[in-house]
């Protein structure tokens, strides 16, 4: 219908096609992360749910210290449980030939007849176990790669202090090991922790458990109370050292697999929100100033009898191709951004297949948006210009209106000189939109501080938790507890040159109607290695009376200090006891208590024992000390810090590179956009204003101050606001994060603010260069003429 | 029309007579690349405009007469010849060079007033007195003109007649030496174009401005001490008015 406006379309296009590109580029940007976010997110999900439904993921899970086989009826006949699966599950550690230290890990009673019930293994290499197979294990796929394990292999295994010979038969996956993280870690680490699986004959055997079992999973009807089934479980299990019972939300590994989902939502929805309206605003500046310059030509075509919508229609094409490059840019950079994040996800989260979902409908959002936010941003503009009658919009535009604004009357312009006077009026009058452009430049610093804070917290996590909180070299804990003598013997080894005793008790902690499972720690009084904090980060001494509790269990509790705390022991006499609170301490990691361990010992009314240890060595001698501990049998866990901290950097320098990397150049695309087009527009409509002051005699470098004295207000204001909005994201982050599990400290330090502030002031002076050419380029002699 | 026709060839004959002179031009000729065709917009031309004279210019659209102005006021360079403004070659300034010559020596009056929107008549004239060397004070610049008392107004706040009296208020408050002038009165009607030509004959008569004025309406020739005829990018022929009617007197 209108085939030679189409024509105008893509000229006025070209003509302003730097301004065009750079709003693609961050609706592309905008439209990228929510493919990525959306598109792991769904392949992540959908690939979770089949795994669990196909590999009958149980619901509720406990372990108890020893039952018979027997008692498993009475479980079975809690109302509203479908299935119950009982197993062997034990401690091991193991001696790997490439490692100096040992590696720890678990191992899960495999049915002699048939498959599990619940939990069943996804085999990827090599084969099940034969019934009643001795010697011979599966081995989960992460360790199994970790160590370049080959079927057939032998693996030494220390179980129940005895130490055996094993054969690697297969690799497999669970379902409740998407995940593997050692108990009390704060990252996978698959070469120092493995899950294996072993014939239940033959592990009924080797750990005194014939006819028993330790562990239980269930499956319950889809409709069930689960709060009344675990406590109904909790009753049967009470008498055989069952510890309490737990559900699929603190199930270590579907924990860390919901807790990533729920920040893909969240990160989805926010990052797209935050590029999309950027590419509105600018979307909106742009048309704006289309219609401005082509005010007289829409008068014309009005004149000669195209209708408003035909005009309307018109312009909205022009974001169409701009939107529809977008589009095409975000689509193709976020399926290929999607493939490789998804890549990554499989490093650490361990399912049959996880494959990068080209999912339709999140692409037909994201396009959808985008759209919607260019329609949006035009339609604005276009109301005003298209309602003109055509004789006036022929007519050339009177001068913009200034009157005595505020700051005239407090008189703020009498220091000013009078090209700042232009500035700061020009500001003032444009004020919405000069905030708008600074809210939008505060984006991309929002979007950097945002993406730069997790390795300042992490940094911060890293440095109290192994600096302050955990000082020693090694820690070590035992299959069972054992006299304190037994820290005699660990002292004695050649090279400790300090250890510290401390004892693990699983518990029920109760206050009123709140209680938490858990585990309290006992320390001595005034530990020098494995030691609390308070919220200061000072080392707090363990009183002789009284537990301390870390601040998110005391959260859970609802208590404060001075309060009694009810402490149901779960293994050995079972006692109940009232404890008083004296003190909270601060933890990045679980929802800690501690008492001073002589008083646990007492309090347990048992004679000394500890669990485990805290070990300072002289580095000489790691070698033959971890020699040493490798072959004390009853040592089921060991853990080197400076191992522990060398992994967390790895995996944090690795992830975050490459998510810093991605969100630089975000942030970039945004800051750039903006400055870009914002100076590109007042340079638009202010060239002849510009053109006429270097024919007064201003030299280029005061009519540049003039432009850019503009926008470096605009970029300066834009600088504090994005480091709050930063601020507030990364709140947002961190609380959404926040969980029994895991907490990360809220820690931003100035050297990212530093980053920040300098990536967007460099976008910012590269906008400034390119503006610049073409103030170089000014007409002068067209300021001489008439208005066009 | 009782005009004096004098051929260009008289000037530049001994020292004295070029003191006296604000602009001399010499074989200027420009040529302008639009697209892929070349375009004559001078074609050699010579002129004397001695110092002090109000002088107009005429000549239909596209006669070179704005080229002329463009170049003398130091905005454009010609692409051969030479043109002097009191013994500086003004085509060998480099840009730098052109800015201060502008901005010390050149008043600018532009049909379209151009005046900054965000400043008042009496900061749009401040803006130039702060660069220069020699400036009347603002104030004394627009009563000259006869706006005093719209000094605080805004340029969207003034009439066209009134915004283009700030933008003569704005070229004489630097006192320079010269004014040039395209087409000053030809957004203006009759009675407001006359107010505004008498600010600039008073300029001219009080403080010895030369003035060049380009317009195209003729009637205005006759308040010029001299008028210069452009046609096809020469100069036709150059008139002097031994009397010369006040704005009020002639009819548009």
């Amino acid at each position: 219908m209108i085939g030679t406006l189409n024509q105008k379309l893509l000229r006025d296009i070209w003509k302003i096609k730097g301004q065009m590109l750079a709003i693609s580029m961050v609706m592309a940007a905008g439209i990228a992360v929510f493919i990525i976010m959306f598109g792991v997110l769904d392949s992540l999900k959908l690939t979770k749910d089949t795994y669990y439904d196909r590999y009958q993921f149980a619901d509720v899970f406990a372990s108890l210290k020893r039952a018979p086989n027997s008692l498993v009826k009475q479980i079975e006949e809690i109302p509203d449980v479908a299935l119950v699966q009982d197993r062997v599950v034990f401690g091991v550690t193991l001696q790997m030939p490439e490692m100096i230290e040992p590696a720890t890990g678990l191992i899960i009673s495999y049915p002699d007849h048939g498959e599990p019930l619940l939990n069943k293994v996804y085999l990827r290499h090599g084969r099940l176990l034969f019934p009643n197979e001795t010697d011979a294990i599966l081995v989960d796929e992460s360790f199994f790669k970790a160590h370049g394990l080959e079927l057939g292999d032998k693996v030494s295994v220390i179980m129940n202090g005895l130490k055996r010979k094993l054969t690697v038969v297969g690799a497999v996956l669970s379902p409740e090991y998407v995940y593997t993280i050692a108990p009390g870690a704060m990252m996978p680490d698959a070469k120092r922790y493995g899950v294996f699986f072993m014939s239940r004959r033959s592990l009924e055997a080797a750990v005194n458990m014939k006819g028993a079992f330790n562990d239980l999973s269930v499956k319950v009807d889809p409709s069930a109370d689960t709060i009344q089934i675990k406590s109904s479980i909790d009753q049967v299990l009470k008498n055989y050292g069952g510890l309490m019972a737990y559900d699929r939300k603190e199930q270590i590994s579907n924990f860390f697999v919901e807790n990533e989902l729920k920040q893909l939502n969240a990160l989805g929805w926010l990052a797209p929100i935050i590029f999309l309206s950027v590419a509105a605003f600018l979307v909106n500046v742009v048309m704006s100033r289309q219609i401005a310059t082509q005010r007289e030509q829409i008068g014309m075509l009005k004149a000669i009898g195209y209708s408003d919508l035909d005009i309307s229609l018109h312009f909205l094409k022009m974001v169409i191709v701009v939107s529809t490059l977008g589009a095409l840019i975000g689509l193709v950079l976020g399926s290929w951004m999607g493939s490789g994040m998804t890549a990554m996800y499989t490093e650490f989260f361990h399912f049959p297949i996880l494959k990068y979902s080209f999912s339709i409908e999140v692409m037909i959002i994201a396009v959808f948006s985008c759209f919607i936010a260019a329609v949006v941003g035009t339609l604005v503009a276009i109301n005003n210009a298209v309602k003109l009658p055509p004789a006036e919009a022929m007519r050339p535009e009177s001068p913009p209106v200034f009157k005595r604004g505020l700051l005239d009357r407090l008189k703020f312009y009498s220091w000013l000189s009078h090209l700042s006077k232009i500035i700061v009026r020009q500001l003032e009058r444009r004020f919405t939109r000069a905030l708008l452009s600074s809210i939008g430049m505060g984006c991309a610093s929002a979007v950097l501080v945002f993406s730069l804070f997790m390795k300042d917290s992490m940094d911060y996590l890293l440095e109290v938790q192994y600096e302050v909180i955990q000082r020693e070299d090694i820690n070590i804990s035992f299959i069972e507890p054992r006299s304190t003598r037994a820290l005699e013997e660990l002292k004695a080894l050649p090279g400790v040159l300090q250890a510290e005793p401390l004892r693990q008790v699983p518990v029920k902690l109760r206050f009123n109607q709140y209680y938490k499972k858990g585990v309290i720690t006992g320390l001595s009084s005034e530990p020098q290695l494995s030691r609390v904090v308070n919220k200061k980060l000072m080392p707090v001494r363990l009183p002789e009376r009284g537990i301390l509790l870390n601040s998110k269990l005391a959260e859970i509790l609802n208590i404060q200090i001075g309060n009694q705390v009810t402490v149901e022991v779960l293994e050995g006499k079972r006692q109940q006891l009232q404890v008083p609170v004296v003190n909270i301490v601060e933890e990045f990691i679980g929802t800690g208590a501690y008492m001073n361990l002589t008083a646990l010992n007492q309090l347990l009314d048992e004679p000394p024992k500890m669990s485990g240890a805290a070990l300072l060595i002289d580095q000489k001698y790691a070698g033959v000390i971890f020699n040493r501990l490798k072959s004390i049998p009853q040592i089921v866990g060991l853990n080197i810090v400076s191992v522990l901290k060398q992994i967390f950097d790895d995996i944090m320098a690795e992830n975050l590179l490459k998510m810093v990397t991605t969100n630089i150049l975000f942030a970039c695309i945004i800051s750039f956009g903006v400055i870009y087009n914002t100076a590109r527009i007042a340079l638009s409509e202010r060239g002849r204003e510009l053109a006429s002051l270097r024919v007064l005699g201003l030299t280029r470098r005061e009519v540049a101050y003039l432009l850019f004295g503009e926008l470096s207000i605009i970029t300066l204001v834009s600088l504090p606001l994005g480091c709050l909005i930063g601020i507030g994201l990364a709140h947002g982050m961190v609380n959404s994060m926040e969980s029994e599990i895991f907490r990360i400290p809220m820690v931003v330090n100035r050297d990212t603010f530093g980053y920040a502030i300098t990536i967007v002031l460099f976008c910012a002076l590269l906008s400034f260069y390119m503006v610049w050419q073409q103030v170089e380029k000014i007409d002068l002699v067209s300021a001489q003429k008439g208005v066009e | 029309m009782s005009a004096n026709n004098e051929s260009v060839q008289s000037v530049g004959h001994g020292q004295s007579s070029t003191q006296k002179l604000s602009y001399s031009a010499r074989a200027l000729t420009k040529i302008y690349l639009s697209g892929e065709t070349q375009v004559h917009a001078l074609r050699g031309v010579d002129i004397d405009i001695p110092r002090g004279e109000f002088v107009v210019m005429l000549g239909p659209s596209g006669s070179g007469k704005s080229t002329f102005l463009n170049i003398i006021g130091g905005l454009d360079k010609p692409t051969k010849g030479e043109v002097f403004y009191k013994n500086r070659n003004l085509s060998l300034l480099s840009s730098r060079e052109l800015t201060l010559y502008r901005r010390d020596s050149i008043g600018f009056v532009f049909q379209a007033y151009n005046l900054v929107p965000s400043l008042t008549a009496l900061e749009n004239v401040t803006l130039v007195t702060e660069i220069s060397d020699n400036p009347m004070d603002p104030r004394a610049a627009l009563e000259i003109v006869g706006l005093e008392q719209r000094a605080n107004h805004f340029p969207s706040q003034l009439s066209g007649g009134e915004q283009q009296r700030v933008a003569i208020a704005r070229a004489l408050a630097k006192q320079p030496e010269v004014l040039l002038c395209d087409e000053p009165t030809g957004a203006l009607d009759s009675e407001t174009g006359a107010l505004v030509l008498e600010a600039l004959l008073a300029v001219n008569r009080d403080f010895n401005t030369t003035c060049v004025i380009i317009t195209h309406n003729a009637s205005i020739a006759k308040l010029a001490h001299r008028v210069i005829y452009f046609a096809d990018g020469k100069v036709s022929r150059v008139e002097l008015n031994e009397s010369r009617l006040s704005p009020f007197q002639v009819s548009w």
